[in-house]
């Protein structure tokens, strides 16, 4: 079939962040990068539709300020064919609509395609904005949150956790989809594929090769202050010389508390 | 000066419109500005006074058969026209599965920022909300104003309290809007199977992690949840990997609010903390001293949780007779 895209984010890895002791900040500058978990989803399945569809070209489109060559070459290694980087300094302080721009634009440069995929939300700043922005801005239908889905015919076929209902809805192709780390458990390329990947194409743009204009990249947001979160817990242990002891001592505080019993 | 005037609040999950409501009231008192609500969908007239009551000085009505479902288009072209005709100053729309999308492509269309999940909001000296946020994992919290109007920000359930309904006067409005159609098509609704109540609304919810050695062990919890009326859940290793649950608790999956949440054999990496930080008591049961759960909770048991639920259950049910 047609091309499918995938947009993929370079994150901090937030499970290795470390605090300043100094100042109590977090340190993110130097943090350890990966490729955010959701968009490893949108990249596995983008691979799966490929590998029952046949012949299908997976694209992926990264939108970063800093070198991303790892989290493009781990990408190529699980099966993506070709990866499409923005790498400019001036999108460092982009917001979600400064990136969905970028990628927009990038994607319009690309071409044809027939899907776009992205991760429900990022790892690192959580925001779950960015897919959406893409779809208004490509004019595509969407369809958001989506933990199983088919291509059949000319259209997706995907299911849907709401609050309250699962959905089964179908949209034309083409159209975007954000997927949920539900829809699947993303692949550990293996060494022959690792190799197979350098000799993939990695094409680099600035936001210049794609025509977009330095006022439009402004963050229409402002970041006032970034704190620890505050933990205000008793950090009480429970200690005594039998289980029945402990409990006992447990229970006693949570009734005490207001927590237990109606 | 700013031409936009009024604080607007519009959900497509009804509770969460009468939590953005009192927080809506107290930003638009600040502001000297009238709260509105926006109540769109295919038979809403009988909800419009219970706005009112709850706080909305003026109700925004679209009723139409083309809106019964909630889908991208057609409800993103009435609140875009409806933002358009009556320029609001502030914006809340709730973070709901439907609503997160549509707060998006709103502010994409609108041409403005947005700040999505914020459990906080405030004023600053130049009167612009202030949305608090968690950011990293959990490891910090954000706070982030917005340059652009209407201010947009999107707010999860259960952030606010529903505020005390009152009876009084207030407006409604019923504009005559286009309404797109619907590029989607919802092949098939099914109700989630409603066992309880659901995880975030749990006021008790005794919780597992990977110190659960087996699926029927299970056993443990129910029973303790029993004697507590709450409700079972887990970390995400137990429903991703093991799937012995369907959902978890978590930044990636539910956000809870319980009055007491009881982590067992949870180590407590920083994601599923905060999924849990607004609980109001904490207790962490685990064999390892060491586990980063305990730094987060208010009463902490290093021991083994297959002795300990079954003694603290007895203890309980003793206590409480």
């Amino acid at each position: 079939m047609r091309r499918i895209i995938v947009c993929l984010k370079q994150a901090v890895d937030v499970s290795q962040l470390k605090v300043d002791p100094a100042t109590g900040q977090l340190i993110t500058a130097t943090a350890p990068r990966k490729m955010s978990d959701f968009d490893k989803n949108a990249l596995e399945e983008a691979i799966r539709l490929k590998e029952k569809l046949g012949d299908a070209e997976i694209l992926t489109v990264t939108v970063s300020s800093e070198d991303a060559k790892a989290v493009l070459r781990e990408a190529l290694a699980m099966g993506a064919d070709k990866a499409y980087i923005v790498n400019d300094p001036n999108v460092k302080d982009v917001d979600t609509s400064g990136t969905a721009l970028v990628l927009a634009e990038a994607i319009r440069k690309i071409g044809e395609y027939g899907l776009v995929l992205c991760g429900e939300t990022s790892l690192d700043s959580f925001s779950g904005l960015v897919g959406s922005r893409l779809a208004e801005l490509l004019d595509l239908p969407q369809i958001t949150s989506v933990k199983k889905m088919s291509i059949e015919g000319d259209a997706v076929m995907a299911e849907r956790t709401l609050e309250n209902a699962n959905e089964t809805v179908r949209a034309k192709l083409p159209c975007l989809v954000s997927v949920t780390h539900e829809i699947n458990q993303p692949r550990i390329p293996s060494l022959m594929n690792i190799m197979k990947a350098s000799k993939k194409e990695i094409v680099s743009w600035t936001v210049a090769d794609l025509g977009v204009q330095q006022d439009k990249l402004v963050s229409k947001l402002e970041l006032v202050e970034v704190l620890a979160p505050k933990t205000e817990r008793k950090k009480i242990k429970i200690t005594g010389e039998s289980v029945q002891e402990i409990a006992g001592k447990l229970a006693k505080a949570l009734i005490q508390e207001g927590v237990v019993g109606r | 000066m700013s031409e936009n005037k009024g604080v607007w609040v519009f959900s497509d999950v009804h509770d969460l419109t009468l939590e953005m409501l009192g927080k809506g009231r107290e930003l638009a008192d600040k502001l000297q500005m009238e709260l509105a609500a926006v109540l769109i969908g295919a038979a809403v007239q009988g909800k419009a006074d219970e706005l009112t009551k709850y706080g909305a000085d003026k109700v925004y009505m679209v009723e139409n058969p083309a809106l019964e479902r909630v889908q991208i288009e057609p409800y993103l072209s009435v609140l875009h026209e409806l933002v358009t005709i009556y320029k609001p100053e502030i914006m809340l729309i709730g973070s709901t599965k439907n609503g997160k999308p549509l707060a998006a492509r709103l502010a994409t269309r609108l041409d403005v920022g947005c700040v999505p999940d914020c459990a906080r909001l405030s004023l600053d000296e130049q009167r612009r909300i202030v949305g608090e946020r968690i950011t990293y994992g959990g490891n910090a919290v954000a706070k982030i104003a917005l340059k652009t109007k209407p201010q947009i920000a999107t707010v999860p359930a259960r952030a606010f309290e529903k505020p005390q309904p009152k009876e009084r006067n207030g407006q409604i409005v019923k504009p005559d809007v286009k309404i797109e159609m619907s590029r989607t098509e919802t092949v098939e609704t099914k109700p989630l199977e409603t066992s309880s109540v659901r995880i975030e609304d749990a006021q008790v919810i005794v919780s597992c992690g990977r110190g659960l050695q087996k699926n029927e062990d299970k056993v443990l919890l129910d029973e303790l949840a029993g004697v507590l009326c709450g409700q079972v859940g887990c970390s995400r290793p137990l429903a991703e990997d093991r799937k012995w649950f369907s959902e978890w608790v978590g930044l990636s999956g539910h956000k809870v609010k319980p009055k007491l949440y009881v982590a067992c054999g949870i180590s407590g990496v920083i994601q599923h903390v905060a999924g849990i930080r607004d609980a109001k008591v904490i207790v962490a049961i685990n064999k390892d001293e060491q586990a980063p759960i305990f730094e987060i909770a208010d009463y902490g048991v290093v021991g083994d949780l297959y002795q300990i639920l079954p003694a603290l259950k007895e203890a309980i049910k003793l206590q409480l007779h």
